[in-house]
């Protein structure tokens, strides 16, 4: 069995895992009541990863996966107000854009906000500002950010805290999406560089 | 020649040894050790930002971070950042972060840190901001936070540290 094989084999398991876990919790999702009869996970624990979208870019036009099509991309969701994760994986995904040049106009780097009541279209243009300019900022209404997280499998959560302010749990990895359309795998920013780099080049290698 | 090699040795440990204060700062409070207070560049806009320090209990007994303040933001807190079964989520850290005796805590990023929330201005790397820590036994101490580059990770000289968890 070749690494690859074995790496899908483990990111399968763990799209698995993290549809169950979506599952689980998803009484507790905005725009939850969506959620209810989903038969996008099958019994086999197999869950398919990706299909249609429809967002806002950080600049107002409307992105669906139509935009996507036949091109590899990739998707991170996130928000502003985290410190962390969000700033370290876009401005690593800047770095590693720089050092592919050229061969990262062949992706389409999408970070999808979690967050759309406090990320609005001018605090996130402004935002990705800061970060490689064909990497695209994407908000919704609530319920189309909850159709987007079913559409990838992701998880997220609004956390009430002290005070009135709330934060957000989210999928942490970047997924990545071959040019069919399809989940290849997920990209970690605790991976070495080069990790990240090598799985970049093998998804623009991927075919419509 | 020889006069010609002192003056390259002198030349070389210049270079070598000016940069270093620029990136290494510590600070002592009481039996607290503070070493190297760093943020990162923010993105415009970015509604908070993460401070990271090293706090290091030389005393005999256990002492606590409990607070803070900053003129450039309007909160400071302490969070926690985890990444579970890969899904991040960050929390406030109630009753501050304790620092036993003999222990050295790493405040850093992706782990327990420093919340600036809602600051007054952008991070720009190589500038540097003050902010007060509150330590229950030590008291307070004001130190300057280093603005590093957006990638950074952890400061240059604790690379040694990258990865011991707070205790």
């Amino acid at each position: 069995m070749n690494p690859l094989k074995v790496f899908r084999i483990i990111a399968w398991g763990a799209v698995a895992i993290a549809g169950g876990v979506l599952i689980g919790f998803s009484g507790i999702l905005p725009g939850a009541p969506q959620l209810s009869g989903s038969s996008t996970v099958s019994s086999s624990g197999v869950a398919a990863v990706g299909g249609s979208f429809e967002l806002t870019t950080h600049k107002g036009r409307r992105f669906t996966d139509a935009d996507v099509a036949g091109k590899p991309y990739l998707v991170f969701f996130g928000f502003t107000f985290c410190p962390d994760i969000c700033p370290t994986t876009l401005s690593e995904l800047t770095v590693m854009m720089g050092e592919l040049g050229v061969d990262a106009d062949r992706f389409t780097p999408l970070l999808i906000t979690v967050d759309p009541e406090r990320d609005n279209q001018e605090m996130l243009a402004e935002y990705m500002s800061a970060f490689d300019s064909r990497i695209i900022g994407l908000r919704g209404t609530p319920e189309q950010t909850a159709a987007a997280a079913r559409t990838f499998k992701a998880y997220y959560k609004k956390v009430p805290l002290d005070g009135g302010d709330y934060t957000m749990d989210h999928t942490a990895g970047v997924f990545l999406m071959g040019a069919n359309g399809r989940f290849i795998g997920t990209m970690d920013m605790d991976e070495a560089r080069e990790t990240r780099i090598a799985k970049l080049r093998r998804l623009i290698e991927t075919k419509a | 020649m020889r006069s010609r090699i002192y003056a390259a040795t002198g030349l070389a440990l210049t270079v070598l040894v000016v940069p270093l204060p620029a990136t290494a700062h510590d600070y002592t409070v009481g039996a607290i050790k503070i070493g190297h207070p760093w943020a990162r560049v923010t993105p415009p806009a970015a509604p908070v930002a993460g401070g990271y320090i090293t706090i290091t209990n030389m005393g005999t007994e256990p002492d606590r971070l409990v607070s803070g303040s900053s003129s450039i933001s309007q909160k400071f807190e302490i969070h926690e950042s985890k990444v579970i079964d890969g899904i991040a989520s960050m929390r406030p850290v109630v009753g501050g972060v304790e620092i036993a005796p003999g222990a050295t805590v790493v405040l850093g990023s992706g782990g327990t840190h420093i919340m600036f929330i809602k600051p007054t201005k952008r991070f720009v790397e190589g500038e540097k901001f003050p902010a007060t820590l509150i330590f229950e036994k030590a008291g307070p101490i004001t130190v300057d936070f280093a603005v590093q580059g957006m990638g950074a990770s952890t400061p240059p000289e604790n690379h040694g540290g990258h990865g011991s968890m707070p205790q």
